[in-house]
């Protein structure tokens, strides 16, 4: 059951992203990249990284995308014109080209497989915190820092003269 | 859950990255493309952790997510400079740095 879902989450995940480089409209491509996001989360809940699919959740498919949401709204873009090799008659010849080396890459012997996982903990808030207030104290709050930069950069870039 | 699966999973995301940075000219779908290639590697960090069963990576991976939250917050404030400038989000207009 855990492999169904896996193979689920993981198809859509790679479709929604084939998605959103080949739409012409931004704004269309910006729905199928929140549709890979919680794909993704997903997988990740499969993983037993629960707090980081939260995070992805939250973070990702919440803040990152209403950024990119508004952005597109504000700036009013329409569809845009496609590079030639996207365009229909090169498009199938690039995919199957593309799909050619992805099956070359699967149908390799990889030899050695990697070894089954260890059991260790689940990804869950606590365990994470501990590590994140603990060893990554500083890291943490210098990442505080580093989105007050961010966010004092953007106005200024932004910022009309 | 075979972790090779998941692996092949973060390459193919990687690749759809790579292809929307190198082949669209849209400054927020190459935006996205990046988006993309920073899940990507999120995915390999997490297939990583779980295969050797700690949890290192995941914090990693929670300050990957944070600086990706800074960067969608410059290169967007970057593309609005952008559209002031030229009208267009066309990448190959931003020939260049100066004004």
């Amino acid at each position: 059951m855990r492999e169904v879902f896996f193979y689920f989450f993981a198809a859509l995940a790679v479709l929604s992203g084939l998605l959103v480089i080949t739409r012409r409209n931004p704004l269309t491509a910006a729905l199928y990249l929140v549709l890979a996001f919680f794909a993704l989360a997903g997988v990740y809940v499969l993983m037993d990284a629960f707090f980081l699919a939260a995070v992805q959740v939250a973070v990702y498919a919440g803040a990152i995308m209403v950024l990119f949401l508004f952005v597109i709204m504000l700036l009013n873009l329409g569809p845009d014109d496609l590079p030639p090799i996207m365009t229909r008659r090169v498009r199938w010849l690039y995919a199957a080209a593309s799909a050619a080396l992805v099956l070359l890459f699967l149908g390799l012997d990889l030899g050695r497989r990697l070894p089954a996982p260890t059991p260790g903990a689940a990804g869950e808030v606590g365990a994470i915190a501990a590590r994140l207030f603990g060893d990554y104290l500083l890291p943490f709050e210098i990442t505080a820092v580093l989105l007050l930069v961010a966010i004092v950069g953007s106005v200024a870039l932004a910022h009309r003269e | 859950m075979n972790l090779d699966h998941a692996l092949i999973v973060s390459f193919l995301l990687f690749g759809t990255g790579i292809a929307g940075v190198l082949l669209r000219r849209n400054a927020i779908v190459v935006f996205m493309s990046i988006e993309l290639m920073l899940n990507a590697v999120n995915l390999a960090l997490v297939t990583f952790s779980r295969l050797r069963g700690d949890l290192d990576a995941q914090v990693l991976c929670f300050f990957v997510m944070a600086v990706a939250a800074a960067e969608a917050a410059i290169g967007l404030g970057l593309v609005i400079a952008l559209f002031r400038r030229h009208a267009s989000i066309d990448l190959d207009r931003a020939t260049l740095l100066r004004s």
